[in-house]
């Protein structure tokens, strides 16, 4: 039983089992490393599949003309247009613009609040999946004090 | 260090408005504290994932959101969870009043 290679070798089976165990779960958890890793709001939507969204004014954007605190900027997002399965938020002159893509499944609607930080003033696009087709709107938010770093 | 999650979810007009407040440093790359974010959310309606996000370390501090869902019954189970890119985890789930 006190066999040294025996016990390395239990160890590396009860290892491997655990790696089978947490794969699932991680496939589970994806996160777009490309799309979020992205400097450009060009090349995010590129990692995005949505190279060209076309503009669409079904895409409702509603935050302050004027954030005082950057780093909490709150945007009220909701789509309009029939089927749509996913909302993704990029914040145009931050370091990493993608900063949130939401998947609504059958029994959510496609809307989100939420807070974000932004370093600048900047344009904010919001992207919306619909049928396989990819539309875009953009707002300007004026940030007078920065919340990226600190 | 992330602390407990505050979530309530009620009937508004035929549908469930869901608002969650999750506790979370959110720190950026840029900040001393180093690259700590929030990375899944999934939303659940009475066992059924309906949303599921992936963010960025660009949402606030300590993120609050809100999700509709279609419809609902007062008494239904909603669930939120996140995972973060430290690998550590948390939920909350409360019934639709």
């Amino acid at each position: 039983m006190n066999n040294p290679s025996r016990s390395r070798l239990r160890r590396s089976l009860l290892s491997a089992l655990g790696l089978l165990l947490l794969k699932p779960l991680a496939a589970l958890a994806a996160w777009n490393e490309a799309a979020f890793g992205a400097k450009s709001a060009v090349d995010a939507l590129n990692s995005l599949g949505a190279a060209s969204p076309a503009p669409s004014k079904d895409i409702l954007i509603e935050a302050p003309q004027i954030a005082e605190n950057g780093a909490v900027v709150p945007i009220e997002i909701s789509s309009n247009i029939p089927g749509t399965t996913s909302i993704a938020v990029l914040i145009e002159k931050n370091p990493f613009p993608l900063t949130g893509k939401f998947d609504f499944r059958e029994g959510a609607l496609p809307f989100v609040k939420l807070n974000v930080k932004m370093g600048e003033t900047s344009d904010v696009r919001v992207l919306a999946v619909a049928g396989g087709r990819h539309y875009a709107a953009t707002r300007e938010i004026k940030v007078t004090i920065g919340g990226c770093g600190g | 260090m992330a602390g407990p999650m505050k979530m309530r979810a009620t009937l508004a007009g035929g549908n469930t408005e869901v608002r969650v407040l999750m506790s979370h440093p959110m720190t950026t790359a840029q900040m001393k504290e180093g690259l700590h974010h929030i990375r899944n959310v999934v939303v659940k309606h009475n066992g059924r994932t309906v949303v599921e996000a992936e963010i960025s370390q660009a949402v606030s501090r300590n993120p609050v959101f809100s999700f509709r869902l279609k419809g609902g019954a007062k008494g239904d189970r909603i669930e939120v969870s996140w995972l973060d890119n430290k690998g550590e985890t948390s939920k909350i789930e409360a019934a639709v009043a």
